[in-house]
């Protein structure tokens, strides 16, 4: 059977316990059909990048596993049925990942970092070019040295 | 002029490499809303390859990891 991975996004007016028992629901229809789930999480009530059938939150939930196509398509067929769910996607995977998501591990690690918060990423800092401030000859002068180092 | 094609141009721009490529490169994900986001612009577009310097096989994962990403609500389709 091959591994797909599921994301599904509920309604933020259902509560946490009930996308629960939403997801028990739908991966029943996985299990019964000899599916096995590898991994599954509940990242909690997040915000919407845009509107989707006009709610600007959504519950997510990510599922790995591994499960004939069939029983994805019946459980597919009854999440387009389900009036809580937003949106679904399904991806074909290689294999089942190890190990929590990027996401879940990002929220570990902002949970244990002190209460300043996440500063976000700066990214690369790039050449210094005017290493001087002043004359315009110091970009040329740099660029000499690098050539010379190659 | 033979030994530096280059000579003494005054921008020499050394040839950048794939983010993507060597050891412990990062990978594709389009759940790492992090990481996919260095590749868009102020507005939300795909930043091109020429600019990032993915190679190309990357930039088409890329893509797709950004579109996924869009389309569950992880990254907007525009931005203002």
């Amino acid at each position: 059977m091959p591994f797909y991975e599921s994301i599904v996004i509920a309604r933020q007016d259902v509560s946490a316990t009930q996308v629960e028992t939403l997801t028990d629901e739908f991966t029943n229809y996985l299990t019964e059909a000899g599916g096995t789930i590898g991994r599954r999480e509940y990242w909690g009530l997040k915000s919407l990048s845009y509107r989707i059938k006009k709610n600007r939150k959504g519950h997510y939930v990510l599922l790995n596993y591994d499960a004939p196509s069939e029983a994805v398509q019946e459980m597919e067929r009854n999440m387009r049925l389900s009036e809580d769910i937003l949106r679904y996607m399904t991806i074909r995977m290689e294999d089942i990942p190890e190990g929590p998501s990027v996401v879940m591990q990002r929220r570990d690690e902002r949970d244990s970092r002190d209460s300043r918060g996440d500063r976000g990423d700066r990214g690369d800092r790039g050449p210094r070019r005017d290493y001087r401030g002043d004359s315009d000859d110091a970009p040329v002068a740099e660029a000499k040295s690098s050539e010379g180092d190659e | 002029m033979g030994q530096r094609p280059f000579g003494r141009r005054p921008f020499f721009r050394r040839k950048k490499s794939c983010p993507f490529s060597g050891p412990n490169a990062p990978a594709i994900d389009y759940k790492d809303v992090k990481l996919l986001q260095r590749f868009l612009s102020e507005r939300g577009k795909i930043v091109p390859s020429r600019i990032t310097a993915v190679s190309g096989k990357k930039q088409r994962a890329l893509s797709r990891a950004i579109k996924r990403a869009r389309f569950v609500g992880l990254l907007p389709y525009i931005l203002n």
